[in-house]
C-alpha cells in the first residue's frame, strides 16, 4: 500500500490564482502565466504514490519546483488545489491539530542548509522533535542518544553546532529528523551543500542506514548521479510538472522527452566511460572440460539464471541457460551439446557505455565484452548504472570481487 | 461693466475667505486640554492611586536603596561588572573609580534615586514593550497599527511628555516614570519585532516541521533566536530612559538630574559639571552591564 499518494497538487504564487489555474489549463507555459497574471507557478499537477520503504527521488534543474512539491507534502506550503494522502488521511484538508499530530509523528524533513538551532547543542537539536511532543526528560535524551549513535555521532553531544563540520551538521539534522521515529522522511537537497566527497559518503551512508530502517524516503536532488545511487524510483520535474517518474534504468533508457533526454546526457561519462571500465569478471565454463553438471553446479552457487561458454583459449562460444541445463542435466547428458544459446549481444572493450543502454535494455542475458573473439568480461544492468552514479567506472571493476 | 465689479467682487470675497481660514487658527491645542482634562476627571480613581501609592513604593525603595551602605553598594556592582565583562579589569575599575567618585561629591543619595527610577522605568517598558514587540512581528496590521505610534512616541520632543505626566500624576517620581516609559519604550518594541522578523526561514520551517504550536515556535526557537538582538533593545531603552529620568527632574523628579538644574538656575558651572559627569558615570556602567549581559549569553 502506498504511503504517501499526491493526486493533482499544485501550488500557484501570487495572487491571482483562479486565473491562473485557467490559463494552465489552456496550456500556456509557467513563463507567459508569469508575464499575464504575475502568478508563478510552483508545483503544477503533480501526481505519484510512494510505496512503503521505497526512496522516491525527486529531480530537475534550479527553479523547477522541486522544494515547493515536497513543501506540500508535509504542508509548510499550503496547495492551491489537490490531495496528499498519508496512510489515507488527507493532508490537504485536515485541520490544525491534525496536521500537527502528522508533522510530529510521521514525517520529518531535513534541511539543505540543515537548520540547526545554533543556541541548542548537538543532543538537544536531536531532541527537538520529541521535545516538542512532550516526551519526558529521560526518554527523549535516550533516544536522541540512540538517532546520534546511527548516524556516527555519538560523542559529540555536549558540542554545539558551529563547532561541526558541514558533514557532521547534516548528520546531526538527519539525526533530529530520526530521533521521532518517522515513517517518512522528506529530505529537500540535504547532501547539496556539502563538499563531494562527503557527499558522497552522506550518500553511502543514507543507503546503509536505509538498509536497516525501511523508511519512506522522499529525497530531492539536482544532482543525477544522486538520483542514481540512492533512487529506488526518479520523477524528474520541469516547470513544475512532473516530466517523468521511472525506475533508474528506466528513466536513462526510455528518456519520456527531450528534457529527459538532454539532463541525461548530461551525465558526460557515459562518453567517456567505456565497456572495459564498467564490466564485471565472468563466470563461466569450458566447452572442452565441462559438462552440464559443473555449469548446473556454477549456476547454482552464483544463484544466476544463465552462464557463458567458452573454450580453453577463451574463445565465446555462447551461453547456456539454467533450465537448459537442467534439463541436460536429468538425461545425463555429458557435454553442451544441443543447448549452446548465440543470440547474447556482444560490445567491444572500447564501445562506449552510451551505446550499451540500448543494446542491455531488452537482453536477459548480461553484455558479453570481447576482444578478438574473446570474452574478456561481461556487464549486467546493475553495474552500468552503478558506474554512472558512482562517477568513477574502475571503482566498479576494483570491487566486483 | 456692472457685471465686471460685481465679479470682481466676488472674487475679493472669496480671497478674504480663504484668507481668514488661514489666519483662524485650528484649536488643536485646546482640544488635547479637553481631552486632558476630560481623562483625568474620568480616570481620577485609576490614576490617583497610582500616583499614590506607586509613588510611595517609589520613593520607600529609593531610600532602602540609599540605606545600605555606599561600600557595598560599590562592591557588589564592582563584582557584576567583573563577571560580566568575562573577568576583565577595565569596566571593573571604572566603575570603582565612578562610583567613588560620586560618593565623594556627596551624591550618593541622589544617584539611587536616579537609579530606582531608571530600574524601575526600563522594567516597565520591558515589561510591555517585549510582548507589544511579538505581537507586531506575528501580525501584519498590527505592525501597521503601531509602527506611526511608536514614531510619534520617538520623535515628540522629549519635554512634551512631561505635561500630561504632571498633570495625570502630580509632580515627583510617578509622573518621571510615566514619561520616561512613553519615552524609551520604542526601541525595545522595534527590536522586539525586528529579532523575531529575522529569524531565518528555514529555522522557522524547520520548527513548523517538527509539529510545533504556535507558543512552542515562539519561546523554543524565536525567542532564543532573537535574544541578542532584544537585548540591544533592552539596552537602548535603558539609555533613553536614563536620559529621560534626567529631565523629568523638571517635573519634580529627585535625583541627579535636580542638581543639573539647580545649578542652571544659579548659572554655578562647576555644580552642574559634577552632577553631569556623575550622570555620565551612571550612564556608562549601565551601557556596558547591560551590553555584557547581552554578550555573556549569546
Ligand atoms: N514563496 C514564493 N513566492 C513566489 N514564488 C516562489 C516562492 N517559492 C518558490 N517560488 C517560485 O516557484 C518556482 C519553484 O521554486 P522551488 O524553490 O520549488 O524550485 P526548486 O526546484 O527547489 O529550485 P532549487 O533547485 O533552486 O532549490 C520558482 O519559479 C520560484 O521562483
Ligand atoms: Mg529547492
Amino acid at each position: 500500500m502506498p504511503v504517501i499518494k499526491v493526486h493533482n497538487l499544485s501550488k500557484i504564487f501570487g495572487k491571482r490564482t483562479k486565473e491562473a489555474q485557467k490559463l494552465l489549463d489552456k496550456g500556456l507555459s509557467k513563463e507567459e502565466i508569469l508575464e499575464k497574471t504575475g502568478s508563478t507557478v510552483g508545483v503544477n499537477r503533480a501526481s505519484f504514490e510512494v510505496e512503503e520503504g521505497e526512496v522516491f527521488v525527486i529531480m530537475g534543474l534550479s527553479g523547477s519546483g522541486k522544494s515547493t512539491l515536497v513543501r506540500l507534502l508535509n504542508r509548510l506550503i499550503e496547495p492551491t488545489e489537490g490531495d496528499v494522502e498519508v496512510d489515507g488521511e488527507n493532508l490537504a484538508t485536515m485541520g490544525k491539530d491534525d496536521l500537527r499530530k502528522i508533522r510530529r509523528e510521521k514525517m520529518s524533513m531535513v534541511f539543505q542548509k540543515f537548520a540547526l538551532f545554533p543556541f541548542r547543542s548537538v543532543l538537544q537539536n536531536t531532541e527537538f522533535g520529541l521535545e516538542v511532543q512532550g516526551t519526558d526528560k529521560q526518554e527523549r535524551s535516550e533516544k536522541a542518544k540512540e538517532a546520534l549513535e546511527l548516524v556516527g555521532l555519538g560523542s559529540f553531544v555536549e558540542q554545539y553546532p558551529s563547532q561541526l563540520s558541514g558533514g557532521m551538521q547534516q548528520r546531526v539534522g538527519l539525526a533530529r529528523a530520526l530521533a521521532n521515529d518517522p515513517e517518512v522522511l522528506l529530505m529537500d537537497e540535504a547532501f547539496s551543500a556539502l563538499d563531494p566527497l562527503i557527499r558522497k559518503d552522506m550518500q553511502d551512508e543514507l543507503m546503509d542506514l536505509q538498509e536497516k530502517m525501511r523508511k519512506t524516503i522522499i529525497f530531492i536532488t539536482h544532482d543525477l548521479d544522486e538520483a542514481l545511487r540512492i533512487g529506488d524510483r526518479i520523477a524528474l520535474m520541469k516547470d513544475g510538472s512532473i516530466v517523468q517518474i521511472g525506475s533508474p534504468e528506466e528513466i536513462l533508457m526510455n528518456p519520456a522527452n527531450d528534457y529527459v533526454e538532454k539532463f541525461v546526457e548530461d551525465v558526460d561519462r557515459s562518453k567517456v566511460l567505456t565497456a572495459e571500465n564498467i564490466m564485471k569478471r565472468p563466470e563461466t565454463v569450458d566447452v572442452d572440460k565441462h559438462g552440464p553438471r559443473v555449469a548446473l553446479e556454477r549456476i547454482r552457487e552464483q544463484g544466476l539464471s544463465n552462464m557463458y561458454v567458452i573454450d580453453r583459449a577463451r574463445n565465446l562460444k555462447g551461453y547456456v541457460t539454467a533450465d537448459d541445463v537442467s534439463a541436460a542435466r536429468k538425461q545425463e547428458q555429458k557435454d553442451f551439446h544441443g543447448i549452446i544459446r548465440t543470440d547474447m549481444p556482444t560490445v567491444e572493450k572500447d564501445t562506449p557505455v552510451h551505446d550499451i543502454f540500448e543494446i542491455i535494455h531488452d537482453s536477459q542475458v548480461p553484455v558479453a565484452v570481447v576482444e578478438e573473439g574473446k570474452l574478456r568480461g561481461i556487464i549486467v544492468r546493475g553495474s552500468l548504472i552503478a558506474a554512472l552514479a558512482n562517477g568513477n567506472g574502475n571503482e566498479v571493476n576494483g570491487d566486483d570481487a | 461693466m456692472m457685471l465686471d465689479i460685481f465679479s470682481k467682487l466676488t472674487f475679493l470675497s472669496i480671497f478674504t475667505d480663504i484668507k481668514e481660514f488661514f489666519n483662524k487658527q485650528i484649536p488643536v491645542a485646546d482640544w488635547v486640554d479637553e481631552a486632558v482634562k476630560w481623562t483625568t476627571d474620568t480616570f481620577s480613581w485609576f490614576f490617583d492611586p497610582i500616583k499614590e501609592d506607586f509613588g510611595d513604593q517609589l520613593e520607600k525603595f529609593a531610600e532602602l536603596l540609599a540605606d545600605i551602605p555606599p561600600s557595598i553598594v560599590i562592591v557588589i556592582t564592582v563584582i557584576i561588572a567583573f563577571f560580566l565583562s568575562g573577568k576583565k579589569f577595565g569596566l571593573p575599575s571604572f566603575t570603582l573609580v565612578g562610583l567613588l567618585f560620586i560618593y565623594n561629591q556627596q551624591l550618593w543619595e541622589q544617584l539611587m534615586s536616579t537609579f530606582t527610577l531608571v530600574l524601575v522605568a526600563s522594567l516597565i517598558s520591558v515589561i510591555v514593550g517585549i510582548p507589544v514587540g511579538i505581537l507586531m512581528s506575528k501580525s501584519k496590521w498590527a505592525e501597521a497599527i503601531i509602527k506611526p505610534i511608536l514614531d510619534f512616541m520617538q520623535t515628540m520632543p522629549a519635554f512634551v511628555y512631561l505635561i500630561p505626566a504632571v498633570v495625570f500624576f502630580g509632580i515627583g517620581m510617578v509622573p518621571g516614570v510615566f514619561a520616561s516609559f512613553i519615552f524609551a519604550t520604542p526601541p525595545v518594541v522595534r527590536f522586539t519585532n525586528l529579532g523575531i522578523r529575522q529569524v531565518s526561514k528555514e529555522l522557522v520551517e524547520a520548527s513548523d516541521a517538527f509539529g510545533t504550536t504556535g507558543s512552542q515556535k515562539l519561546f523554543k526557537v524565536e525567542l532564543p533566536m532573537a535574544k541578542t538582538t532584544i537585548m540591544a533593545g533592552v539596552n537602548q531603552t535603558v539609555m533613553l530612559s536614563l536620559s529621560m529620568v534626567v529631565i523629568a527632574s523638571m517635573i519634580g523628579a529627585p535625583g541627579l538630574g535636580r542638581d543639573v538644574l539647580s545649578a542652571l538656575q544659579r548659572a554655578s558651572a562647576g555644580t552642574g559639571f559634577v552632577a553631569g559627569l556623575s550622570i555620565v558615570i551612571l550612564a556608562i556602567i549601565m551601557d556596558r552591564i547591560t551590553q555584557n549581559i547581552n554578550k555573556e549569553k549569546s
